[in-house]
């Protein structure tokens, strides 16, 4: 876990292209802080779902450093990385719920890569369900979810395992704005409870609804910090780091 | 942020998630039914088939050097019937004494006759009977080596200058050069079967990993380890190696079950020693546990090796 003083994730110059194809993310430095929320904004193809891949570890960048809860990435031995992303929750912008599992085993399959016995999950996931909302579905299979119910239990799996950093690829953009509000409170009680969160979204309404959130910007694969909040942290992150 | 106490004593005990069935029910479509399950019975029972073949002919072939060792053949060329007869009787007196002769026999003339009657008939015996040679068979302790024969063919000179004399073993040489050949195709078979069946196992696994990419990768992102991944395939291989292995095993046994009736049948002194004791359908009993080892091990290093190129 992240002891106090230690940055969450370190991004220092780092740049990443797809096999010869030009540079998709560019000269991208930040820091993030623990317990803080932030907002990824941009347009479609400014390199979201790119930075997001790097942050939930399912790519490696092609140039820079990123240091992650203290761990140099670059050179991290692959049989590491696993114990990191354990540390580690995402909401991927389909879900990526497991078709035939049922919504109590989808939120359960974190305890269960960890190694927790079926008899100690089964509170803290019916804890789970009930904080989303959905404690009357637990059987229900993701195709008989609807959309907002398949993204809850898609939050729900990724915040069981009390991750020290959330990242969520656009979590609110196939729910009507009703549902994104709900969604975006579960965010927030989250990030009260410690855990630092990553939203990347294109709906600019959003921001305005979590006031303390810091927003990095992304145009065409290079991050700016409109606020300047990335590089000088308001005194609440300041404080907590 | 601390971890939730499941998760803290989950670590504690060293991570083994995704253990028992729990791990299985994660990649159901990693089962390999259809036909696979049908592809290892067929191979389990060539394999079984080929490997009771081996091992009959490797006991055919010790029980014959077994009879046949210390075993010299001596026959008494001589047309004329007297003068054969008494060349007979004067090298068995001459051989009886000789050292490391441990039995002596002169073939009576009747036993000879009833031998070479199926081939001959009438001709094989009475006054205008075709001369065939007399035979003696010995024993001798201990190895036979040429320089014994020619002790004995030395011994022989003037007594019986008629008398050739072979080794019994020396007859069969091409016989058992023939079982050696046969045991080793069988061997060959047995290792093709088992190439053919990796290759097999190597293509279902790699078509399950295809059809599970999505399941893996979330499985990846949530912290899974490739051994744990690669454990889930290993044990659905394992259960349908098993299930395949034991209905090959049934073919198997019963084809050679069948097939031992059929040789025992012939009532050849030689094809009887060519049966199957209890170590040898203990060795059979474990084709299919080898056919489970070989496909759990195939499968598991077929998806650790397309993992690896997973981040």
């Amino acid at each position: 876990m992240s002891g106090s003083g230690e940055d969450i994730v370190q991004f220092s110059n780092v740049g990443l292209r797809y096999g010869t194809g030009k540079e998709v993310l560019s000269d991208v430095s930040f820091t993030l802080y623990p317990g803080s929320f932030y907002f990824l904004t941009g347009a479609s193809g400014a390199g979201k779902t790119s930075l997001l891949k790097l942050l939930y570890l399912a790519q490696r960048p092609s140039r820079g450093m990123i240091s992650m809860f203290g761990t140099d990435i670059i050179t991290l031995p692959r049989d590491r990385l696993p114990g990191l992303r354990r540390r580690l929750g995402v909401v991927f912008q389909d879900f990526r719920l497991i078709p035939h599992l049922s919504a109590f085993d989808n939120i359960a399959l974190p305890l269960r890569v960890a190694g927790v016995t079926e008899q100690d999950l089964q509170k803290p996931v019916a804890d789970m369900l009930e904080w989303v909302g959905l404690a009357g579905r637990s059987d229900a299979r993701p195709a008989t979810l609807s959309g907002g119910e398949q993204q809850r239990v898609a939050i729900a799996r990724a915040v069981i395992g009390r991750p020290d950093m959330l990242v969520a690829d656009e979590p609110t953009g196939n729910v009507d704005p009703e549902m994104a509000l709900k969604l975006l409170r579960l965010f927030e009680a989250l990030n009260r409870l410690g855990t630092t969160v990553v939203v990347a979204t294109h709906d600019l309404h959003l921001l305005k609804k979590v006031p303390d959130s810091l927003i990095m910007r992304l145009d065409k694969g290079r991050l700016s910090d409109p606020t300047g909040a990335l590089r000088y942290p308001p005194r609440r992150q300041a404080a907590l780091s | 942020m601390k971890s939730p106490p499941v998760i803290a004593r989950a670590i504690a005990r060293g991570f083994s998630g995704l253990s028992g069935e729990r791990g299985s029910q994660l990649l159901p479509q990693a089962r390999l039914a259809g036909p696979m399950p049908w592809v290892i019975a067929i191979m389990i029972a060539l394999t079984s088939i080929a490997a009771a073949g081996g091992l009959a002919l490797n006991n055919l072939a010790q029980a014959a050097r077994a009879e046949l060792s210390g075993g010299v053949t001596v026959q008494i060329v001589e047309a004329d019937p007297v003068e054969r007869a008494r060349q007979a009787t004067a090298a068995a007196t001459a051989l009886a004494g000789k050292p490391g002769v441990s039995a002596i026999r002169v073939i009576p003339d009747a036993e000879l006759d009833r031998l070479i009657e199926p081939w001959l008939g009438d001709a094989a015996s009475g006054d205008a009977a075709i001369p065939v040679p007399a035979l003696i068979d010995l024993h001798l302790s201990g190895t036979i080596t040429p320089q014994r024969l020619g002790e004995l063919r030395n011994a022989l000179a003037s007594a019986a200058p008629s008398a050739r004399i072979d080794a019994q073993a020396d007859w069969l040489g091409p016989v058992f050069a023939a079982i050696s050949s046969l045991q080793w195709l069988a061997l060959a078979l047995i290792a093709l079967l088992a190439l053919a069946s990796i290759a097999a196992v190597w293509l279902a696994a790699r078509s399950a990993l295809g059809s599970n990419h999505e399941t893996i990768e979330v499985v990846h992102h949530l912290g899974g380890t490739d051994a744990q991944i690669a454990r889930i395939f290993q044990r659905s291989v394992a259960r349908d190696a098993l299930l395949g292995g034991c209905a090959g095993l049934a073919i198997g046994l019963i084809a050679v079950f069948l097939l031992a009736q059929r040789f025992a049948a012939l009532g050849s002194g030689m094809i009887d020693g060519g049966g199957l004791d209890v170590m040898d359908w203990a060795i059979l009993a474990l084709v299919p546990v080898a056919g489970i080892v070989l496909a759990a091990l195939t499968a598991r290093f077929t998806v650790l090796a397309a993992l690896r190129r997973m981040l």
